[in-house]
This record gives C-alpha cells, sequence and structure tokens, in this order.
C-alpha cells in the first residue's frame, strides 16, 4: 500500500507528529530556561529543579503520590490477576457478566467514576483522604491489570497446565511452577501500568482527596489554574520521563517471552 | 484450579461496592432534593432534571455537544491519513509510527493542556514569534477562546482516534486492493470501496471514545478556556465540589451518560445502514 500512497500522506503524518511532539519538547526545553516571563530563550539553567527539591509541598505531594501509588499497585495488582485467573474457568453465565463490570472503568468516564465515589465515600461517613484516593485507585487500575493479564493468559494456551495436572501435580503445585511463570511478564507489566496510570490520575483523584492528601497532578492543576511558573516545567518534565520509561519498561517485559505473540500495548 | 473459583469473590465485593454500589447511589441520588443548607434531603423530587430546562443549562449542554462534535470530527479528519499511512509503511516505520502515537498516552493530559499554555499565552512562544519576524504589533488573545479549548481537545484525544483506525486498517485484506486495481479501479475508487467501509469499526470506537472523553473532560476547559466557557462537566464538578448541589449534579451526571448512549446507539446505527447499503450496491 504504501508505494501507491500518496506522498501528501507522509507529508501530512510528518506535521502530525510534529503537532503531537512540539507542545511536549516544548515543556521540557523551558524548564531549563533562565527567565519567569518571556517566550524568549533566556540561557540555560537548572535553577527550577533546584527550587523544586526545595519546595515543601512539592515534596508533600511526591511521597503521598507514591504512598497511593505503591498501595494501589500491590492491591490492584494482586485482584486484577485474581480476576484473571479464576475468571477464566467460570461458566458463561459468570464470565460474561464479569468481564463487563471488570471493563467499566476502562469505559466510563473519569469525573463520572470520580464523583460516584465521593458521594459513596460521604454516605459512608469516610473522611476523605489518602486512603479514600487508594480504594479509588485500586478500582480503576485493577481492571487494566485484568486486561493485561489476561491477554497474556489467553496467548498461552492450556496444554502445560494439562500435562502437568496428567503428571500428578496438585492444582497449587500447577499454578506455582507452569501458570505463573508463564503469566508473571503480564503480572509485572500490569503492575507498571497500574503504577503509572495511579500517578498520572488526576481527574478521580481531584473527587476523593482531601486537602491533606494532595498528589502531584492535584499539585501541578493548582499551580497551572494561578498562572505559569517555570517550576510546574520541571516538575512535568519529571513526571513525563518517569511515566515514558515506567510505560516503555512494562513493553519491554510483556514481550520478553520467547516464541509469545507479542502483545501491543494498546491501552484500549 | 478448579477448586478455587471462590478466590473471585474479593474481587467481586470490591467491584460492587467501590463501582456498581456509587453508581446506583448517584442514580438514587439524582431524585432527591436538598436543602438551603446543601445537605441531601432523602425524598423523592424531579428539582434536578427540572432545574436542567433553565436556558443557562441547556445552552451549556448544546455547547457540550457542539463542541464533542466538532472535537471527533476534526480528530477523525486528521488521524485517518495519519492511521492509514502507518498501516500501510514499511514494518520498521510502522513500529515507529505506533510507539510515537502511544508515548502521548502515558503523559499526563494535565501537562499536555498546561503545554498549550506555555504556546498560547500573551507572553507564549506564538506570540513571541509573530512580534519577532514583524508580523504583528500587539501580542493576540488565543488563550481562554473558544478556538484554544477545540484545539487543546484535539491535541488531547488524536491518539484515542488514531490506534482504534490503525487497528482497523490494518487488519484490511491488502489483496483485495491489489484485485482493485488489476480490475482497472483508481486509487481513490479502491479507497472508497474496500478500505473506509472495511475500516468502520475503527471510525465508530475511535469516535465514540473521542467523543465521550471530549464531553467529561473539564480540565481543558478549565485551563485553556478560563471563566468564559464551560461545559456540562465542569458544571458537574462545580456542583459537587463548589456549590454542594449533589442532587442537581447527580442529575446532570445521569443526562450526560444518557446523552452518550443515545448518541452511541445513533451512530452505530447510522454506520450500520451505511454499510449495509453498500453491500446491497455492490450484490
Amino acid at each position: 500500500m504504501n508505494k501507491r500512497s500518496h506522498p501528501l500522506l507522509g507529508l501530512h503524518s510528518l506535521l502530525m507528529m510534529i503537532f503531537i511532539y512540539v507542545p511536549i519538547v516544548l515543556v521540557i526545553v523551558y524548564s531549563f530556561n533562565n527567565t519567569r516571563l518571556s517566550g524568549d530563550w533566556k540561557g540555560f539553567t537548572l535553577d527550577w529543579y533546584s527550587s523544586l527539591l526545595k519546595d515543601r509541598h512539592v515534596m508533600e505531594a511526591l511521597v503521598n503520590s507514591l504512598i497511593v501509588a505503591v498501595t494501589s499497585t500491590v492491591v490492584a495488582t494482586l485482584l486484577g490477576t485474581i480476576a484473571a485467573l479464576t475468571l477464566r474457568d467460570l461458566g458463561k453465565r459468570w464470565k460474561n457478566p464479569m468481564n463487563g463490570v471488570l471493563y467499566m472503568p476502562v469505559i466510563i468516564p473519569d469525573i463520572i467514576m470520580g464523583l460516584s465515589l465521593l458521594v459513596l465515600f460521604s454516605q459512608l461517613n469516610i473522611s476523605l483522604g489518602k486512603a479514600t484516593v487508594i480504594i479509588a485507585h485500586i478500582t480503576f487500575s485493577m481492571s487494566y491489570v485484568y486486561v493485561v493479564v489476561n491477554a497474556r493468559l489467553s496467548g498461552m494456551g492450556r496444554q502445560l497446565e494439562e500435562a502437568a495436572q496428567d503428571l500428578g501435580a496438585t492444582g497449587w503445585q500447577t499454578f506455582r511452577y507452569v501458570t505463573f511463570p508463564q503469566i508473571s511478564p503480564g503480572i509485572i507489566s500490569g503492575a507498571l501500568i497500574a503504577f503509572t496510570l495511579s500517578l498520572d490520575d488526576f481527574m478521580v483523584s481531584f473527587f476523593v482527596a482531601g486537602p491533606s492528601s494532595t498528589t502531584l497532578p492535584i499539585y501541578i492543576y493548582g499551580q497551572v489554574k494561578r498562572g505559569v511558573s517555570p517550576e510546574i516545567n520541571a516538575l512535568c518534565t519529571i513526571l513525563i520521563l518517569v511515566s515514558i520509561t515506567l510505560i516503555l519498561l512494562a513493553q519491554y517485559v510483556l514481550n520478553r517471552g520467547k516464541g509469545q505473540k507479542k502483545h501491543k500495548m494498546l491501552p484500549i | 484450579m478448579k477448586k478455587v473459583k471462590w478466590l473471585i469473590s474479593p474481587v467481586v465485593l470490591w467491584l460492587g461496592l467501590f463501582l456498581i454500589v456509587p453508581m446506583l447511589i448517584v442514580l438514587v441520588m439524582s431524585f432527591m432534593q436538598r436543602d438551603t443548607l446543601g445537605n441531601v434531603v432523602y425524598s423523592f423530587s424531579l428539582d434536578g432534571y427540572i432545574t436542567f430546562w433553565d436556558s443557562l443549562y441547556l445552552g451549556i449542554y448544546w455547547d457540550t455537544i457542539v463542541l464533542s462534535v466538532l472535537t471527533t470530527l476534526i480528530c477523525l479528519l486528521v488521524s485517518y491519513p495519519l492511521a492509514y499511512y502507518i498501516a500501510g509503511a514499511s514494518p520498521r516505520i510502522q513500529n515507529w509510527g505506533l510507539i510515537l502515537i502511544t508515548v502521548p498516552f502515558w503523559i499526563n493530559f494535565l501537562i499536555r493542556t498546561y503545554a498549550w499554555v506555555l504556546l498560547l499565552r500573551t507572553q507564549g512562544v506564538v506570540n513571541s514569534l509573530l512580534l519577532n519576524f514583524g508580523w504583528i504589533d500587539e501580542p493576540l488573545q488565543m488563550l481562554y477562546t473558544k478556538g484554544a479549548v477545540l484545539l487543546g481537545m484535539v491535541y488531547n484525544f488524536i491518539p484515542f482516534m488514531v490506534l482504534p483506525l490503525y487497528v482497523a486498517i490494518e487488519q484490511i485484506d491488502k489483496r483485495q486492493l491489489e484485485a482493485a486495481s488489476d480490475l482497472g479501479a483508481s486509487r481513490w475508487k479502491a479507497f472508497w470501496h474496500i478500505t473506509l467501509p472495511q475500516s468502520k469499526s475503527g471510525i465508530m470506537t475511535g469516535s465514540v471514545l473521542v467523543f465521550v472523553s471530549t464531553a467529561g473532560m473539564f480540565v481543558v476547559t478549565d485551563i485553556l478556556g478560563g471563566s468564559k466557557s464551560s461545559m456540562i462537566s465542569n458544571i458537574i464538578q462545580s456542583q459537587f465540589l463548589g456549590a454542594r448541589n449533589w442532587p442537581f449534579g447527580s442529575a446532570l451526571s445521569v443526562i450526560f451518560i444518557l446523552t452518550s448512549l443515545v448518541l452511541i446507539m445513533l451512530f452505530n446505527r447510522a454506520m450500520q445502514s451505511r454499510h449495509e447499503r453498500l453491500k446491497e450496491g455492490n450484490s
């Protein structure tokens, strides 16, 4: 198809890539720009990074983000993996509706998820804080872990497990020595995705975070609303690099297994 | 493994308590009232839905639909050629193209939206460039306009459109295109009769994703539109976090979800009948 494709198509694609990446690159470039106000380049500086490190509010938000991300990743990975493993043994009557519910957080708008959890917590008289943010993050991350582990599971077939059973392995032994080693790349990569999602989430956290549980994205939102400060460019640059690294790592881990069909990291 | 089916129960419990129940509460709450202090009063009322018929809210609702439809259309128009190009390129370019399209997904949309503040503000990059070149004498007001909001939305959701389109176009059997050209079809005719109808599922998925995401995104309006423009999601957000009128906020949320569902169904049907017409025409 390519040989016959019009040269204008190539040009259009190039322009689109420039359109997508110029703003992102600008944020990174500006984090090193030695000026507070203008759009011109005024020389290289690392000042914004050092003032970021000294900022107490940023550090608090960072600690909150990390606590939330680590806790929710552990629980979401566990629950998502359990869901993927047990669901394939269930009959269609249970499997299909459960599958539908597990896909819901991927599909429903974040704003609806955030406000419905806010309403729930207030009805249960649970005060907003890190715990409520963690609960919310587990709820959506679990689905993504499920999707990734499930993809890995359905790609591997059941022959090896059946062979192990035929050779007298117990259910636990089969899982420990046959199933788990095969799906572990899926689990690790699901966990990395859950971690990234948690670190990046703004919309859901915005509704369920109390005043003492500001995360990095909520902090960024507050700063951006107040006006542009160059420290934000530095903070955004760090977050961009962390997110991309984690996702490329997840992709690498997922595709490491030999003979497995390649999984493309499409979040949908 | 068959004995451990009960292991699913924590998952069922969790999703029931933190996903299904909250949605049901919002649905119930949309039929409640609130007292003057902002507390929810548990007696049936249609106040939330009646308030919605105020011309102010209807106007915002209409603006939201227009903005979401425009965003979806522009995304579709600019993304299709890109997806088409990537799907037809060499494996190397395909791989890189996909990676480059996926990466923005994993960069926080707040950051991607904020990037446009750097570009569009009065002392921003665009104004600086235009002033330096002497093309304008005074900085243009670009930030806090409806155009800025539309741009921010399109920018944020391009990957949502390109990926499903790519998946759909890539799956098309290329021999059909060769056959078409052997039979004397022009490139355009082959595209119109083979590629386009068969990429329908991608158009469908991409459009629904972009439409629903645009309507639910209050941050872009907030950051790039300032106080001048707002969408239904901005009102929902402020009813929950500011004005504390939860029944009204819930009613708006229910209306938002219902609108999305209806539009998705209409869209689905429109695509279906087009495809069927084509089938009939070919036979």
